[in-house]
């Protein structure tokens, strides 16, 4: 079970820069405990730097980030590890790995050397493989999966690390549409049946409202704004963030709000009276 | 999915990796016996025993216990501290085709082996196998750290490149030594035809102590290299502290190989071969291919030297032309019989 209240990740005036490049400046954000994030932003605009400086990947130029108060650098790394996972974009497993192998390799950070694989350890990999419904799937190699299996292996991999924190930078880069589906669901799945934090970087404005409870716009290492999808996406918005002309509608499925981008081509139709086309 | 594919590419089942582990163990022990027993002078194998239980003088106990001990287990650590060290560095680097002789290990104890005639006009074994060893651990040093420059530290490819860097530069300056000086030219040559043969018992136990800590280091880095084997964004995100599994690595590397190229020489086929071997049957986990390359490695190490002694009676061959002409083949058809793993 998890505890009835999530640890909050906190990032307080955070600084990050490469060499003399700096990439994000005196940034402070909540990580909303028990809900989805998104992070949308331009390429370059620091999303990646700042979902990797949240786990750690990468150390401030100044600032810090805090988990329940505590700062993420002093803690030993095995710790934060059994908190806060992250799955970079686009990971490879080595040849021949095994999804089960792979999924197992999840648990490093709740093993120790003279300690390999406890029951515990055998549990948390079939439920992992067993949300992910990639149980079927355990025994091939994952350089054998289509790209939606394969990215559900790793997730089922991030699960397995069992921590109440899930980060993942862009989990449905290089999928077609049909398997970014499937993986937003299963990681909305993740939210609201297991109580998980997430919190993601997404290059769809569409599918960002359409999962988030909460999104961080990001412009050139800072936060333009946040908030929940409806009250915060606006035509202004989406022309400051990502330089792009747009109409925003209703989506009239989820009833998120529906970002059509305008382009030099093209001039809306009145898309703003009737917002959807009613049959 | 049938079996054969999922054999072809993950290796054996699981279950049975003990199993297999344990007869390869029984083929190198059957191997060191061998090794004692076969020769210009072939040794029945009772007698073998009855010797090395009871010594009691004469020829036979002068060539099992003065010769042939010694060479055999000389074969059993260079095979040993060869085959770990190939794996390790083939798990730091992510690359699979590296050798221990990427951190430029055996280059730099050739160029301290010839360095050690020129300036210093050593020529005994026991003067220059420790230069051999410091060169080798300061080219490694050197490796790492020019590998280590910049972003990201010491990244696979930023070592890959300073080692093979190294390994030009060192190469390069040993066979300018050697044209200067004739007589290190002749010292040299003669520690660079990587044989096993010539060594005492002594030589051999001063071993002892390296390749125990290069072992001991190498198996305890075997879980980190699983995480490391799935990026180093995922291994930092599993906790592993990357800097740290890499200079440990490097390390056990250093220790294992360098130990190895000092008194043997430069036996460059075995590192690399071996660790696929492995991996061909235990799949991509370092907790069963350290162990399988433990004892995979010094099978055909002992399994050339002794295929040298027999095929040019009475003449021999060095231990290092035969694994070059037994692991070539086998190289190849492993390689086409299916592809190798990436890493």
């Amino acid at each position: 079970m998890r505890p009835e209240i999530a640890p909050t990740l906190r990032a307080e005036g955070l600084a990050v820069s490469y060499g003399d490049r700096s990439i994000i400046t005196d940034l402070d954000l909540v990580v909303p405990p028990g809900k989805i994030s998104v992070i949308v932003g331009a390429n370059a605009s620091g999303k990646s730097t700042l979902l990797r400086s949240l786990a750690r990947l990468l150390s401030p130029a100044a600032g810090q980030v805090c988990l329940d108060g505590e700062s993420i650098h002093a803690m030993p790394t095995r710790e934060l590890a059994r908190m806060v996972g992250l799955l970079p974009q686009s990971p490879v497993a080595p040849e021949g790995m095994t999804v089960i192998d792979l999924v197992g390799r999840g648990r490093a950070p709740h093993q120790s050397w003279w300690r390999q694989w406890s029951h515990s350890d055998e549990e948390t990999v079939r439920h992992a493989l067993e949300l992910t419904s990639m149980l079927d799937l355990a025994e091939r190699p994952v350089d054998e999966l289509s790209g939606g299996q394969r990215q559900r292996a790793w997730i089922a991999m991030a699960l397995a690390q069992d921590t109440d924190i899930l980060l993942l930078d862009e989990p449905t880069t290089f999928l077609d549409m049909a398997h970014q589906i499937e993986v937003l669901d299963l990681v909305m799945d993740l939210n609201r049946t297991r109580g998980r934090t997430v919190m993601m970087v997404l290059h769809d404005l569409n599918q960002a409202c359409r999962y988030a409870d909460h999104i961080v716009a990001m412009k050139s290492g800072r936060i333009v704004a946040q908030g929940p999808p409806a009250d915060l996406l606006t035509a202004e918005l989406v022309d400051e963030v990502f330089d792009v002309r747009c109409c925003v509608v209703t989506d009239p499925v989820s009833g998120t709000p529906l970002v059509i981008p305008i382009g030099r081509h093209h001039e809306p139709r009145n898309v703003a009276r009737h917002p959807f086309p009613i049959h | 999915m049938d079996q054969t594919v999922r054999s072809a590419t993950t290796g054996i089942r699981p279950a049975t990796r003990p199993l297999v582990l344990l007869l390869a163990t029984f083929l190198l022990a059957g191997l060191c016996v061998a090794s004692l027993a076969i020769g210009s002078k072939t040794i029945p194998f009772g007698e073998v025993f009855s010797v090395l239980i009871d010594p009691r003088g004469g020829e036979t106990e002068a060539i099992v216990r003065g010769l042939r001990l010694p060479r055999t287990l000389l074969g059993l650590f260079a095979g040993v501290a060869l085959g770990l060290s190939g794996a390790l560095i083939q798990g730091v680097t992510r690359n699979p085709l590296a050798d221990p002789g990427i951190l430029g290990v055996s280059a730099g104890a050739g160029f301290a082996v010839s360095l050690a005639v020129l300036a210093f006009g050593l020529s005994s074994f026991y003067s220059y196998v420790w230069f051999a060893f410091a060169g080798a651990a300061i080219a490694s040093v050197v490796v790492y750290a020019l590998g280590g420059f910049g972003r990201g530290g010491a990244t696979p490819v930023k070592l890959a490149l300073a080692g093979v860097a190294m390994l030009a530069l060192l190469t390069s300056l040993t066979s300018g030594v050697l044209l200067l000086d004739p007589n290190a030219l002749y010292v040299y040559r003669s520690w660079a035809v990587g044989s096993l043969t010539g060594q005492d018992t002594a030589i051999v136990a001063q071993m002892v102590p390296f390749l125990l800590t290069g072992t001991a280091l190498a198996l305890s880095v075997a879980p980190a290299l699983n995480s490391l084997a799935l990026g180093d964004d995922v291994a930092s995100a599993l906790g592993r502290r990357i800097g740290l599994i890499r200079l440990g690595g490097v390390v056990a590397v250093t220790l294992l190989a360098g130990t190895v190229s000092a008194v043997v020489g430069p036996i460059v086929f075995i590192g690399l071969v071996i660790p696929h071997v492995a991996r061909a049957i235990t799949g991509p986990d370092y907790r069963w291919i350290l162990p399988y390359t433990m004892v995979l490695a010094p099978c055909l190490v002992l399994a050339a030297d002794i295929l040298g002694r027999v095929v040019a009676r009475p003449g021999e061959i060095g231990v290092g032309v035969i694994t070059a002409f037994l692991g070539a083949p086998f190289f190849i058809a492993l390689i086409r019989r299916r592809r190798l793993a990436e890493l």
